[in-house]
């Protein structure tokens, strides 16, 4: 992987740091949200990864992290985490600015028929909420 | 009606909302997403109208509008937007409380006993917090963020035997059930078993999406806990239901046989 | 007319980088009074301290301005240089043109302005100074050490040993502190006890050092040199001096309680000491727990006691000592239950923290130093150690780093495996801090020869299932998520100050950090001192610290209180505040004003006519006032002046500044 100083200090970057209010800098990957993150399993990589990557400057790699739709805001990273950086806001700017790109991992249309009729207005609001642009 | 037929009992009044609308479902946790705060802040706005503070039933209702509130409150750039956005004024000056801190702080947990008629004679509930009521801690300023107490506390008013288990707090993966139904019923399986492993007959929760993930999760289990919601144990105990069975509000049979 | 000479500095570039220094130069030569103005490189160097004296003594300067850095760096190398040149040091100012100028502006032509005036009121302070002479007070050569810890009892050894007395006061009832505790020390394993308690007899043995035990140190009055010290002693219920230490009473005594000592691992009597070689060896009554003093009934102790030593009327003991220094080693604690909810800790009987794990190893602990976990004794073969329990956690705990939990843990897991041989121990740790001598080959060796297996990441959650202890962490090295199901969980808990520690810096009036952790005078410099003059530091008190470093800086106090009474009278600096009777209203404004008591009223006797009347003065305590000046802003009447910087003083440099002739609009 290259480094320079361009990449450290994109705008990409900063967008990413003004959407979710937190310090990218201030995560010094001790782990613990992972640890503790309830869709790590689901997710196939540990979550915190998503900060050092955002850290590193990497853009690409850092919009490509699938694992931020399967983060459901729970709070159990912030919660735990020892320098006061909220993941789930992280994971939520990555989120929003790949929705306003266009990017949707959900279709109303593809969405299971039983899976409407069952589950609550509430659940099926939230997750197109956060999934579909 | 199950609630407001409890609170009734309790010597509450409840009014609901003339033109509540929905919440959100989800706090926006995007700096910039502020349009996605006018429905709630609309909410909060016409109670203030109505000149009442809110109570709701539901964890993530609480979440949104207890949030919001906070953040109306704090941040006068982003009230003025919202303001001028709804077209009606409001700076927070209400209070968002869920019912469990009604029961709490205005009747008193104490005073609840004294009402129940049909006690849940010492059943094994497990009371369910999840994430929503509890985090983030600074905002919801709920309860313990990882040793709360109030549903146990609600419980044992009720004449039932709260359990203590490790995943009460855990979460139970949220609104990805409808986009990815194996993820939560994994986080949703692990709460359940932990519940099962510390004895819990029954199982207590306070949002409906938590009801349903676990409902999932329970169908690929051997005798998992009974799942009810807060209000209708609340109205169980309190004698209501039978009421409201006969109006139509309260499925027959909801409440599991009390032995 | 005063003789005034200026020496501009350059100090390198530092301040020649930003300020024409030759401008300033030539500028100053033009105040009146000025009667030598030059520059050169470094002022403060050999060099430049002869080009002062040279200049004192050709052109018979009476007071000097020395343009260069700050007072606080190098005021007294000036002050010394001028006064072997026969000049009153008193009667050099310094004008800080480094940090208040040339570090802090950009433009040079507005630095070199500015720096021309800091130059002009310097002068115009100068031309006002009087030549100063220090006060001189006796001073009492008896030390107090607060504190019996490691750190405490070295710094009470070294004292005696130079030939002064020593009172040391100690809360509990036995000296030793928390090394006390420990079962073996990194990074040589040699166990706690062998190179302790001989320690220990040797403080209490020696004919210079008086121990107050039980006691604490309630009011501290006067300044160094003359310090007088209230010392508020609990009741222990059993009189020592009849006390022979047989220990019969605490062989009978029914009531048992957890034991503070054992972390409540095990349990103590309600008379008796905490551990069998603690020194004095003498019982104390927890009265808590004492049937006699709770119900009256019992009494058995006093009943059986073979010298009658048994005093269940005994009352608190409060005295004054005199001392003429004091050192603070009170040494530390550790976060308690309340910060750990998410690990179980207070919750799970198998949730631990260090200090009860030493007390696990120690063969005077609750299990005679065999690893059993305190549920149900079974021997833990799976045990997992989280440091930086609560450190390096600005947002739920400590922002600082604990320092000594990554070498302590290596230890205990070394430990462990060696009573263990078939158990496994796990780490979780952020970084490994193994600075000291010695301290990163111990690491490695708990990992090479000891199996300790290092998991880099922090535990999220620790529950209770099934009879195990689940703990939830992270390996950020393999990119997994980790989970154990362990028998024992040790937290390397953050260490904290003393409990009491923020209440005891009031009475000494000395700062504490954010934390509670008491300051240093200088961080680097003066490591052990702190800024009220007298009172010093040894050990943990001043911030994390293992045993080395606690016994370096203990005995580094030791060396600065002995400095201080190889003197036999004190110099006290003449920058003091000074009362003018005449025009002092009696009003005493000054008295609550004042940070360090040092003013107090006075009847002055005059005569008004053929009468003699009295009327109340403020007068100044020269050995408390520390010239702060703080009286001085008070005082309504421009009664009340500082030495040094009286009011006219202060005044004539404003109005130089204000003419602000060197600098653009
Ligand atoms: C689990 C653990 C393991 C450790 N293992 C090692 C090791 O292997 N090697 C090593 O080098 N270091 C080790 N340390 C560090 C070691 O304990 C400290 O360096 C040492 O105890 C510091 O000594 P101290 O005298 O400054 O403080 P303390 O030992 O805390 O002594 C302070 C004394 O002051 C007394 N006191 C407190 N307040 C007052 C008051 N107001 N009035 C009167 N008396 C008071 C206390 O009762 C105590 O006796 C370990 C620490 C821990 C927590
Ligand atoms: S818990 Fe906080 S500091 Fe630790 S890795 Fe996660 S975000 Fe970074
Ligand atoms: S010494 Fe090691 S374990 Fe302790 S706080 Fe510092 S880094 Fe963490």
């Amino acid at each position: 992987m290259k480094l320079s100083r361009d990449k450290l200090k994109s705008s990409f970057l900063q967008k990413v740091a003004e959407m979710s209010g937190e310090d990218i800098a201030s995560c010094y990957q001790c782990g613990k949200c992972s640890a503790g993150c309830p869709l790590e399993a689901a997710m196939g990589i540990l979550p915190h990864r998503a900060l050092r990557l955002l850290q590193l400057g990497c853009e690409e790699e850092a919009l490509n992290f699938d694992a931020v739709w399967l983060c459901a805001s729970c709070h159990t990273c912030e919660s735990r985490c020892p320098r006061g950086c909220d993941l789930s806001r992280v994971m939520e700017a990555l989120r929003m600015i790949r929705l306003r790109g266009g990017q949707s991992p959900v279709h109303p249309q593809e969405v299971d028929e039983e899976i409407l009729q069952r589950a609550p207005q509430q659940a099926i609001v939230s997750c197109y909420r956060k999934n579909i642009s | 009606m199950t609630a407001r037929e409890s609170a009734r009992c309790l010597g509450i009044s409840l009014e609901e909302l003339e033109d509540w609308q929905c919440c959100g479902a989800v706090f926006p946790l995007a700096t910039d997403a502020i349009i996605n705060l006018a429905s709630p802040f609309r909410t909060l706005a016409s109670a203030h109208q109505a000149g009442a503070d809110l109570v709701t039933l539901c964890s993530g209702c609480l979440n949104v509008l207890r949030r919001t509130n906070k953040l109306v409150a704090a941040d006068a750039e982003i009230r003025k937007k919202l303001e001028d956005f709804v077209e009606m004024k409001y700076a927070g000056e209400r209070k968002v409380f869920h019912l469990l801190e009604v029961l709490r702080d205005e009747t008193g947990f104490d005073q609840l006993q004294k009402k129940v008629v049909h006690p849940l004679d010492d059943v094994t509930v497990a009371p369910y917090y999840g994430c929503l009521l509890l985090r983030p801690a600074e905002d919801m300023a709920f309860d313990h963020p990882d040793k709360p107490v109030i549903m146990g506390e609600f419980l044992r008013a009720l004449g039932a035997k709260p359990v203590s288990y490790p995943f009460q707090t855990e979460c139970c993966g949220s609104y990805l059930s409808v986009s990815s139904v194996d993820s939560t019923r994994q986080a949703a399986s692990a709460v359940l078993k932990s519940a099962q492993a510390a004895g819990a007959q029954w199982l207590v929760t306070s949002c409906p999406t938590c009801l349903y993930n676990l409902e999932l999760a329970a169908e690929s289990l051997d005798e998992p806990p009974r799942l009810v919601y807060f209000t209708q144990l609340l109205a169980h105990a309190l004698g209501v239901d039978a009421y409201l069975e006969e109006n139509g509000a309260l499925a027959k049979n909801v409440m599991p046989e009390v032995n | 007319m005063r003789r005034i000479g200026v020496f501009v500095c350059s100090c390198g570039l530092n301040i020649a980088g930003r300020v024409d220094v030759q401008k300033v130069t030539d500028a100053a030569a033009g105040i009146p009074g000025v009667v030598h103005s030059e520059n050169y490189k470094y002022m403060c160097s050999e060099p430049g301290q002869n080009l002062i004296a040279d200049a004192i003594r050709q052109k018979r300067l009476d007071g000097l301005v020395v343009a260069a850095c700050s007072p606080a760096m190098h005021e007294l190398t000036f002050r010394s240089a001028a006064k072997l040149a026969g000049l009153n040091p008193y009667m050099v100012q310094m004008a800080n043109i480094r940090e208040h100028c040339s570090w802090v502006h950009r433009d040079e032509e507005q630095a070199t302005a500015k720096a021309t005036d800091i130059v002009r009121a310097a002068v115009e302070k100068v031309r006002r100074d009087q030549p100063l002479e220090p006060t001189r007070i006796p001073l009492t050569k008896k030390a107090l050490v607060i504190g019996g810890g490691i750190a405490g009892m070295q710094s009470a050894l070294d004292i005696a040993d130079a030939g002064y007395d020593v009172v040391l006061v100690e809360k509990d009832a036995t000296i030793g502190g928390r090394m006390a505790q420990l079962s073996e020390t990194f990074p040589t394993l040699d166990c706690a006890s062998c190179i302790l308690t001989p320690k220990m007899a040797e403080v209490a043995r020696h004919p210079r050092i008086q121990l107050a035990m039980c006691s604490r140190v309630t009011q501290v009055a006067g300044y160094v040199g003359n310090f007088t010290v209230q010392i508020t002693q609990a009741p222990t219920y059993v009189d020592w001096e009849k006390c022979i230490g047989c220990m019969d009473c605490q062989e009978r005594c029914p009531s048992r309680l957890p034991s503070e000592f054992d972390r409540g691992l095990g349990k103590r009597k309600a008379i008796g000491v905490d551990f069998p070689q603690a020194v004095p060896n003498r019982p104390v009554i927890k009265a808590d727990h004492c049937l006699y003093l709770q119900k009256g009934r019992c009494g058995i102790c006093e009943k059986i006691c073979p010298v009658e030593a048994v005093d269940f009327q005994q009352q608190e003991k409060v005295w004054e000592e005199e001392v003429g220094a004091i050192i603070v080693a009170t040494g530390f604690d550790v976060l308690g239950a309340e910060a750990f909810a998410e690990y179980g800790y207070g919750q799970y009987p198998d949730v631990i923290d260090s200090l009860a794990y030493e007390r696990l190893n120690s063969s005077s602990g609750p299990t005679e130093g065999v690893i059993r976990r305190p549920s149900d004794g079974e021997i833990p073969k799976e045990v997992v150690f989280i440091q930086c329990a609560g450190s390096r956690d600005p947002d739920k705990g400590k922002a600082y780093c604990s320092k000594i939990c990554c070498m302590y843990t290596a230890k205990h897991a070394t430990l462990y495996r060696h009573k263990v041989p078939d158990g496994q121990a796990y780490i979780f740790y952020m970084d490994i801090r193994a600075g000291g001598k010695g301290y990163e080959e111990f690491v490695q060796r708990a990992v090479e020869q000891d199996g300790a297996l290092y998991l880099r990441g922090r535990v999220s959650r620790v529950y209770e299932e099934d009879g195990k202890i689940v703990v939830k962490g992270v390996d950020t090295l393999a990119g997994e998520n980790i989970e154990i199901a362990a028998d024992l969980v040790v937290l390397a808990s953050a260490v904290t100050p003393r409990t009491g520690a923020r209440e005891l810096a009031q009475v000494l009036k000395v700062p504490a950090d954010q934390d509670g952790f008491y300051n240093e005078a200088h961080p680097k410099l003066r490591p052990v001192e702190t800024v009220t003059a007298g009172v010093y530091l040894a050990g943990a008190v001043a911030g994390p610290r293992d045993i080395p470093e606690a016994v370096a800086n203990a005995s580094g106090a030791a060396a600065k209180v002995a400095v201080l009474f190889s003197n036999d009278e004190l110099e006290n600096e003449p920058l003091i505040a000074a009362v003018d009777e005449s025009k002092c209203s009696g009003c005493l404004w000054c008295v609550p004003v004042c940070p360090f008591d040092a003013i107090e009223e006075k009847e002055l006797i005059e005569r008004v006519g053929s009468k003699e009347v009295t009327r109340p003065v403020a007068t100044v305590n020269a050995g408390l006032c520390q010239g702060c000046g703080a009286c001085s802003v008070a005082c309504r009447d421009g009664a009340m002046n500082l030495k040094g910087f009286t009011n006219e003083q202060i005044l004539a440099e404003v109005e130089a500044l204000c003419l602000m002739t060197g600098s653009p609009e």
